[in-house]
């Protein structure tokens, strides 16, 4: 009896397989497979490719493109947490690599390790240390990172410097020399936009301030208040040199951007989704028509981010999500998304598969991914979690206030621990 | 012409002048919204912001319709059946608090105007947690009962108002005849109630669609009113002005049209509001 | 006489809508009210918040202390600085607006349905629209450049929704000194009032309370007991060495970026506040109008004299209306400022923001707050609209 049992169970186990194998070759996924992504506008083409491809790999398959603008997820964020918590999970969400999905949503349990996908396709090989690192928490692997940005980019005009007689400033030093002769000359020095533009400029100033190992520090307790003290001092001096009093919280960070492209200011700190902007929007050649360089002091050192997609638990097309996250780590997916998007491949192996198609600043980027010291964005969830990015702004407002770099850097020691993301 | 009578001229001169000073003055953004809704992007430059546009361009509108579009379903499914079934409710509270005794209504009547003043943020995360727990967050269904149930105060008093206005006797008369509660409502009370629904109506249907707090709270993409992408787009610093005045003229046009139409059944609902009816 | 069993049903009638808002209105403040007793889970490991099975603990009154005096929430103290020169500003602006428009519309003047209808009309629009509209207007290319469209003048550069500028600064830590000097100079009036009309009985009633302030004022009872430093920033957890709390000043003021908003909004209203001045207008009689003319009062003596004091209680009314929507303002502002500007920060905001910073409890103290803040204007005016009613 038993031995019959056992025979049963392995045929049937077989024909399961057999099945599971069929259903791959042949692609019996059928129903929904809804995406929820910031990814709209100038940002959409990327992700569209991508959903293309699915589309053309899994024609059964209906794909619900549900975006929600704001530039960096500002408002994508909050509409998530009403849907993670209303039990209405998307099949798969757009979320930054590192704290922001980790401290926020795998912690709560509300994501499904993916370590064995890893494992079948075999990505451990083909991610950098660092990265894995960060998308893994206690043990598990919890997203698939799409792509890779830069977050310590200076951008310029050329002409612009050349008719000021400028060299791009190396240090924050060097910088804050060459302000009030940009001030005198009617410009703005650096252009900031809406509120967590800034935050983005406090992150490479503070990398600039403290390098790679005091940035890492103050994320393990080790740089403490007096590093912070430094880097909100200097932070102080810089916002001397922008728009921040004028009208920038009024700007969309595009308009910052063209900013210095109409010649109105000289500077501009952003991530690299500059660039994809900058080259498909306004058709502008990279090095040739606009410049670039590593953020003042930050030269060899890569402050990353990652937009990646996970696995929430309870969501009803799993199959589908599963196809999307494989998809989205093959070369061609990778190639599809970032050529597009202006970012390069998380995957070391994917840019070689295409050099052609990417422009020169990505490969330029590239190249620095692979040889540059790598530290995580606090502006865009790769350092901390949300509540501490959530609360984050205040300790510049404080700043900005008070005029107080002490007083900023105890506010920020005091959300440290209050979300518990400095290693306290 | 006497000093009077100059004097008088003098004065109704300055007030039309100042009325119709006001009334530019009103004006002003309409005229910027239309203007620019018809614009292409490069006309919202500084020289020609204030122009009428060179030509009419539909670019914004057909952009506005493909980003706003479902959203605007979505706003008259929502609001056509939220104002029916809250009227309906309104016109039965008003109809028994008015010709009804019910006991403690001393009480019970300022506990549901209160309702009316609520601050919705002192319910909103218990709201939310509850539309989960019962299944009916995220979607349209939900957003309507919840509009029905916040709408019952203004609907209830404007209704119990309206109904008080119908003298007693009438009703008697009907109960004389053997009447009952069923008869009296149908019979006496809802054939005299046609301008008490009209306002009612007029005034749910424009609180439901102009409603942004509840619908950015309890809608997903797929579900939620036209308010709700215009003001994240807005908020969210968005610079294709002729897009968003497109979009902010579709989402005003459905009230605004009810304004213009019933605009003295419209400021009734407005007045009412201020409890005394 | 109507059958018992008729008043059966029309009870049975009424009870889905009580037992509606029994849930959803007081159901759901008292679930408010109970979530600001508690942490929602945030101090077991941030994150946690979030979490499908998670344990809130009891805190008590912490949540409330913290904000009044945590130098960490000094934003929701600006957003209650930010709502008072908000409402002061909208309703003063909407009473003005709209009382000078009924008075001229109340001038037996032609056109008269075609002019309130202008006024009128933004009322009907959502305030999501009108604050995309205004946004618009406030770009630099908008009105600013008007002066120099129409007359040539040079264009304004005014930044009426993203100014930093803070103007009539004070710190928050004199606050209660503030509300002690408005409650004084409140109960000499009324002793005043008394003393004229020689009403001794209750004048001894305000020298009691005024006693009884004078003394706690004299105790230092405000900053010592109820208000105890308001930066109190404890780093001890994060730096063991560090010093321990102490105040420091919150200097707060009205923010000029609230100027555009409230442009807007008394746009949006006034013709609101127009519709109820009007009709009280309306209701003044001729009859005393006319008398006041025959005495020899001019048009504009006519207003000041006769209409004016009949208008009251319509004031009181639309002042009352006007100031709880204040209160309870979200949607304009996060249509024209978005939800992140500290310049333009109100309650109504930090609630929505706990869907970004998971502070739940927190957001659930700042609920309540606001509830008690519109309870205390609408409830004196529920009761008196009422009881008038009934008499």
């Amino acid at each position: 009896m038993k031995k019959y049992i056992s025979l049963f169970l392995t045929l049937l186990l077989a024909l399961g397989l057999v099945g599971f194998a069929h259903a791959q070759d042949d692609d019996e996924l059928s129903g929904e497979l809804e995406i929820f992504s910031w990814w709209a506008g100038d940002e959409a083409p990327a992700l569209e490719a991508l959903i293309a491809l699915y589309n053309e790999m899994h024609p059964n398959v209906e794909v619900i493109n549900a975006t929600v603008t704001g530039g960096s997820g500002v408002n994508a964020r909050a509409v998530l947490k009403t849907r993670m918590l209303g039990g209405n999970p998307p099949d798969s969400f757009q979320v930054h690599a590192g704290e922001e999905l980790t401290g926020t949503w795998v912690v709560a349990d509300r994501m499904e390790d993916l370590t064995f996908m890893f494992e079948e396709n075999g990505w451990f090989d083909v991610l950098p240390e660092d990265l894995l690192d960060t998308i893994t928490y206690e043990g598990g692997v919890f997203s698939v990172p799409v792509n890779i940005h830069r977050s310590n980019v200076l951008w310029y005009l050329p002409e612009t410097l050349d008719e000021l007689g400028l060299e791009v400033p190396a240090t924050i030093e060097e910088f804050l020399a060459v302000c009030p002769d940009i001030q005198a000359a009617g410009l703005t020095p650096l252009v900031v936009a809406e509120p967590w533009t800034v935050n983005h400029l406090w992150e490479t100033i503070a990398l600039g301030v403290l390098g790679a190992e005091g940035w890492n520090g103050i994320w393990t307790g080790e740089t403490g208040v007096a590093g912070l003290t430094d880097v909100y001092a200097t932070f102080l001096d810089v916002l001397e040199c922008t728009n921040i009093d004028a009208d920038a919280a009024g700007l969309s960070w595009q308009q910052a951007t063209d900013r210095v492209i109409e010649g109105e200011a000289v500077f501009n700190i952003m991530g690299d989704w500059a660039a994809g902007y900058l080259t498909t929007t306004l058709g502008l050649e990279p090095g040739e028509d606009f410049g670039f360089a590593a953020s003042f002091g930050t030269d060899g050192i890569f402050m990353w981010l990652s937009d990646s997609f996970g696995l929430p638990l309870g969501i009803t097309n799993r199959e589908n999500t599963l196809a999307w996250l494989e998809l989205m780590l093959s070369i061609e997916g990778q190639n599809a998304f970032n050529t597009l998007k202006g970012s390069i491949p998380a995957r070391v192996d994917a840019v070689e598969a295409a050099m052609d198609e990417y422009n020169a600043y990505l490969l330029s980027a590239a190249d620095d991914w692979a040889v540059d010291v790598l530290v995580g964005s606090l502006a865009h969830g790769t350092a901390a979690n949300e509540r501490f990015m959530g609360d984050f702004g205040q300790t510049i407002e404080i700043l900005l206030s008070t005029g107080n770099p002490q007083a900023a850097a105890n506010a920020f020691a005091a959300i440290c621990s209050q979300a518990a993301a400095c290693g306290q | 012409m006497t000093a009077y009578e100059m004097r008088r001229i003098a004065m109704r001169g300055g007030i039309y002048g100042t009325l119709v000073l006001f009334a530019l003055i009103f004006l002003i953004p309409i005229y910027m919204t239309a203007v620019t809704a018809f614009k292409t992007l490069p006309e919202t430059r500084l020289s020609t912001v204030w122009n009428l546009p060179t030509q009419l361009n539909f670019t914004g509108f057909e952009q506005a319709i493909e980003r706003f579009g479902p959203s605007m379903g979505n706003s008259f499914t929502l609001v056509i059946v939220a104002t029916i079934v809250s009227a309906a409710l309104g016109s039965m509270n008003g109809y028994v608090l008015s010709k009804w005794r019910i006991p403690g209504e001393r009480v019970i009547f300022p506990l549901i105007l209160f309702g009316m003043f609520l601050p919705y943020q002192a319910i909103l995360i218990p709201l939310f947690r509850f539309m989960n727990d019962i299944g009916l967050y995220g979607g349209i269904p939900g957003l309507i009962l919840v509009h029905v149930v916040y709408g019952i105060p203004i609907t209830t008093l404007i209704f119990r108002n309206f109904y008080a206005e119908i003298p007693d006797e009438m009703l008697e008369a009907g109960t004389m005849d053997g009447a009952g509660f069923w008869q009296l409502y149908t019979q006496v009370v809802f054939p005299l109630s046609v301008p008490g629904f009209v306002v009612v109506i007029i005034w749910q249907f424009t609180q439901i669609w102009n409603d942004f707090l509840f619908a950015i709270f309890l809608t997903t993409e797929s579900s939620q009113p036209i308010t709700v992408p215009l003001a994240i787009l807005s908020g969210g610093r968005e610079q294709n002005f002729p897009m968003m005045m497109s979009g902010a003229l579709l989402a005003a046009l459905p009230p605004l049209l009810v304004y213009i139409v019933m605009g003295r059944y419209f400021i009734r609902g407005l007045l009412a509001g201020s409890v005394k009816g | 006489m109507r059958s018992t069993r008729d008043r059966r049903i029309a009870f049975v009638m009424i009870l889905p809508s009580l037992f509606l808002l029994a849930i959803f209105v007081y159901g759901f403040i008292f679930a408010t009210f109970q979530n600001s007793l508690t942490d929602w889970g945030e101090d077991r490991r941030a994150g946690s918040a979030m979490a499908a099975a998670r344990q809130s603990g009891f805190v008590g009154i912490d949540n409330y202390r913290n904000l009044m005096t945590d130098a960490l929430e000094f934003d929701f103290r600006t957003s209650m600085v930010n709502t008072f020169f908000y409402t002061i500003f909208f309703v003063g602006g909407c009473l003005f607006v709209g009382f000078v428009l009924a008075a001229l519309l109340d001038m037996r003047i032609r056109f008269e349905g075609l002019f309130r209808t202008i006024f009128l009309f933004p009322m009907a629009l959502s305030l999501v629209v009108t604050g995309t509209i205004w946004r618009w207007l406030y770009q630099p290319v908008g009105l600013n450049s008007l002066p120099e469209r129409l007359f040539g003048l040079e264009p304004y550069s005014f930044n009426w929704i993203n100014s930093r500028k803070r103007v009539l600064p004070f710190d928050w830590n004199d606050v209660p000194l503030y509300l002690t000097y408005i409650g004084l100079f409140i109960l000499s009036i009324l002793v005043f009032n008394y003393l004229i009309k020689r009403r001794w009985g209750a004048m001894g009633w305000a020298l009691v309370i005024a006693g009884v302030l004078g003394f706690l004022q004299g105790v230092d009872f405000w900053t010592t007991t109820v208000w105890p430093q308001t930066l109190e920033l404890d780093l001890r957890a994060f730096t063991p060495d560090a010093p321990p709390p102490g105040p420091e000043a919150d200097m707060k003021g009205f923010q000029v970026a609230l100027t555009g908003i409230i442009i807007a909004a008394v746009w949006q209203m006034a013709g609101y506040t127009m519709a109820m001045f009007l009709a009280g207008m309306r209701g003044v009689p001729d009859e005393l109008r006319e008398a006041a003319r025959v005495d020899g009062c001019t048009e504009l003596g006519v207003y000041w004299r006769v209409v004016l004091p009949q208008l009251r209680p319509v004031a009181l009314s639309a002042m009352i209306i006007l100031g709880h929507i204040s209160l309870k303002s979200f949607d304009l502002i996060f249509a024209m400022s978005g939800k992140d500007n500290f310049q333009t920060l109100v309650p109504g905001i930090i609630v929505y923001s706990a869907f970004d910073n998971d502070r739940f409890a927190r957001a659930s103290a700042v609920a309540v707050v606001m509830l008690v803040l519109v309870c205390t204007v609408i409830i004196p005016y529920l009761w008196t609209q009422l009881r008038e009613r009934r008499d």
